[in-house]
């Protein structure tokens, strides 16, 4: 399983924490698509603690982390 | 022509008790835009940077900017600057409230105060009159106390204060105003404290802001608000979360320092976070002066609302010293507002403590009944107070920070500090350009020099690889001369999430009929940070003072994303002084020429 970690405003109305099969998510964008957030929605993808992009290839034991636009000091 | 300036300085002598009014040039002024450019020049001339920081020949320069008080966003802020006793070197600490503008409705742009009071005194500002009264009965007070028993005589005034760390000389001493808003750092609480001034208050019975040209003001106010609602980290993320929703994204990349940078990532991170805290104990939110943005918190303490604390101090207080329990986090940030703290370094002196007290340096029978065990959360508090007041002897070597604290005990390695003033929230092994930021922050370990997270960690305005070297130089010196430029000014640099330098131009102009364009703005900064590391050339920098902790660049991290990494210094810092016109750590004279610094 692909762990999906959500943070801020993504975690309303869904888990903090989902799983999702390898198949069928290839890569992160198809992990985002598969959580009905828009790609454009997300400012910081970040797969194993990496910065990503959404053709990044997943597999399991992956840890998918989603951020919205987020800042501070 | 009028302008935003109004052209007047209010200098108080506490030594002879005489106060004068001086005229501040209009060329002079857009030299340095104001601020923290304006009240650096004035410190720097004035020859600050030679004297004992904590003796009466030291002075305190409390500025506004042409901004501060404008009918634009974020137009709230005030600095002051000083010859900083934690570092020896330049300090301009910056903070919000409503106490800067207030000054300047009051009709100045800034107040020195030079000399020492024989007995505690404090200031009292009425428009333009000006008076030092006693202040014995106020003496001692905490911070919230002070501004109760000051509204009591004065029902209109914004109250700035020391509280017990700036009266006992703690070098981490905080100025505070408007009872919870802190110009925090570099110990500049301990100067006023030194000088024995409780308080400053200020009661103006105007509320306008003059421009050079309304209009165009007008237009460039509208711009900017129009782009600070419509950014998603100023409209959505700050308002909902305030900085806290760092916590969870910076421990994500495995750069949030646990246990005093012994690891970089805190399985337990989420209890502290931005989401834990606005599920659990947020009230609501609280707004400086003029911020359309909102980012400060108010939040449950027991049965009392409080001023909540920020992303450094959750991390500072929190992995920082092995804690995951946010009721204790706001408790510890609720006595250093009160008590007058920067509330980043001293969470991270006690986790320095905490270092040595692991490795067997401090003893159980000095911690006189309380251990400095990771975790301990009464622990945190307790010697929180006992810094601030000055109790025991190993509180009051804690006062003086983590390196004298450490310095003390034969281990100055232990402090993670630069230029003794401890680093903030982000592990710079693998974040590289952070880590540059820090080694050559003229104010010593400091994030709000030059932000570079938000290229390297949050994607703004570009992502770029925060693991790489190339390009950092420049990156660094861009936002360090823009910042210099928005605390000038009188504005939050969180405005800078959504707005850049043309906007930053067009609002100068506007306000006090400059004609800046991107690149003229940003060449002011340069001016202002260049003018910066003269004071420290002066007040006795060496090169090898821009480093970092050994433990940076020669102790990879151990655990989490970022596991391996160091911190590439050696790479980074010739690339800086290359890009900078320094020779040395220091402007080389051409750069000095072209900069107009070389009288």
């Amino acid at each position: 399983m692909i762990e999906v970690r959500l943070f801020a405003t993504f975690r309303e109305g869904r888990d903090k924490i989902i799983h999702l099969p390898e198949e069928g998510h290839p890569d992160a964008g198809s992990v985002i698509d598969a959580l009905g957030i828009p790609r454009g929605e997300v400012a910081i993808l970040l797969v194993n603690g990496q910065h990503s992009k959404p053709k990044t290839p997943v597999k399991t034991g992956d840890v998918v982390a989603l951020f919205p636009p987020v800042g501070g000091g | 022509m009028g302008t935003s300036y109004n052209g007047k300085l209010l200098r108080i002598n506490l030594t002879d008790k005489t106060i004068k009014t001086e005229e501040i040039p209009y060329e002079k002024a857009v030299k340095y835009i104001g601020g923290r450019g304006l009240g650096t020049k004035m410190m720097y001339d004035e020859g600050i940077a030679k004297v004992d920081p904590l003796s009466p020949e030291n002075k305190l320069a409390y500025m506004t900017g042409p901004l501060t008080g404008a009918a634009v966003p974020t137009g709230g802020r005030y600095m002051v600057i000083t010859k900083s006793p934690l570092t020896g070197m330049i300090a301009c600490s910056n903070s919000g409230g409503i106490w800067g503008g207030k000054l300047k409705y009051a009709g100045w742009d800034g107040i020195i105060v030079e000399g020492k009071a024989d007995t505690p005194v404090r200031i009292h500002i009425e428009d333009d009159k000006a008076e030092i009264l006693p202040a014995d009965d106020l003496w001692g007070k905490l911070a919230e106390e002070t501004d109760s028993e000051l509204k009591k005589i004065y029902p209109d005034a914004s109250v700035l204060s020391i509280a017990p760390a700036g009266e006992t000389g703690s070098l981490m001493a905080a100025i505070m105003n408007d009872t919870d808003r802190a110009a925090g750092r570099s110990g500049v609480g301990a100067v006023m404290g030194s000088k024995n001034l409780k308080a400053i208050t200020v009661v103006a019975s105007t509320g306008k802001v003059e421009a050079a040209d309304a209009e165009a003001l007008k237009e460039s106010n509208k711009e900017s608000l129009g782009m600070i609602k419509e950014n998603g980290v100023t409209s959505g993320g700050l308002p909902t979360y305030g900085t806290a929703v760092l916590v969870n994204i910076v421990n994500s990349v495995g750069s949030l320092p646990t246990r005093n940078w012994q690891g970089s990532y805190d399985e337990n991170a989420e209890k502290i976070s931005g989401e834990a805290m606005t599920e659990g104990a947020l009230s609501k939110n609280s707004f400086c002066h003029r911020c359309p943005i909102g980012c400060g918190r108010v939040v449950k303490m027991d049965d009392q609302e409080v001023g909540g604390p920020e992303y450094e101090v959750l991390w500072a207080y929190g992995s920082n010293c092995g804690i995951d329990d946010l009721a204790t986090v706001i408790k510890a940030n609720y006595w250093c507002n009160e008590l007058g703290l920067d509330a980043i370094s001293t969470p991270c002196t006690i986790a320095s403590a905490m270092e040595l007290y692991q490795r067997g340096y401090i003893t159980e029978e000095m911690c006189e009944g309380i251990p400095l065990t990771w975790g301990n959360k009464e622990g945190v508090i307790e010697w929180t107070k006992r810094i601030g007041y000055g109790q025991t002897e190993l509180g009051k070597l804690m006062a003086q920070g983590s390196y004298r604290l450490c310095d003390h005990f034969g281990h100055p390695e232990f402090s993670m500090s630069v230029k003794k003033q401890e680093m903030p929230a982000y592990d710079a092994r693998g974040i590289q350009g952070i880590g540059l930021n820090y080694a050559t922050s003229n104010r010593g370990g400091c994030h709000v020099r030059g932000y570079t997270i938000s290229p390297e960690v949050l994607g703004a305005p570009e992502q770029i690889d925060r693991n790489a070297t190339e390009g950092k130089a420049t990156w660094v010196k861009t936002f360090q001369d823009l910042t210099a430029v928005i605390d000038s000014a009188g504005l939050c640099l969180f405005s800078s999430f959504a707005l850049g330098a043309p906007q930053y131009a067009d609002l100068l102009n506007g306000a006090t009929g400059t004609s800046y364009d991107a690149a003229g703005v940003l060449e002011v900064g340069e001016r202002i940070y260049n003018l910066e590391r003269l004071f420290n050339k002066e007040a006795g920098m060496k090169p090898e003072d821009d480093k970092l902790p050994k433990r940076l660049l020669a102790e990879p991290i151990v655990d989490g994303p970022s596991k391996g990494s160091v911190n590439h210094l050696d790479v980074t810092l010739p690339q800086y002084y290359e890009v900078r016109g320094w020779e040395n750590a220091f402007p080389k004279p051409e750069t000095l020429q072209r900069l107009g610094l070389t009288n």
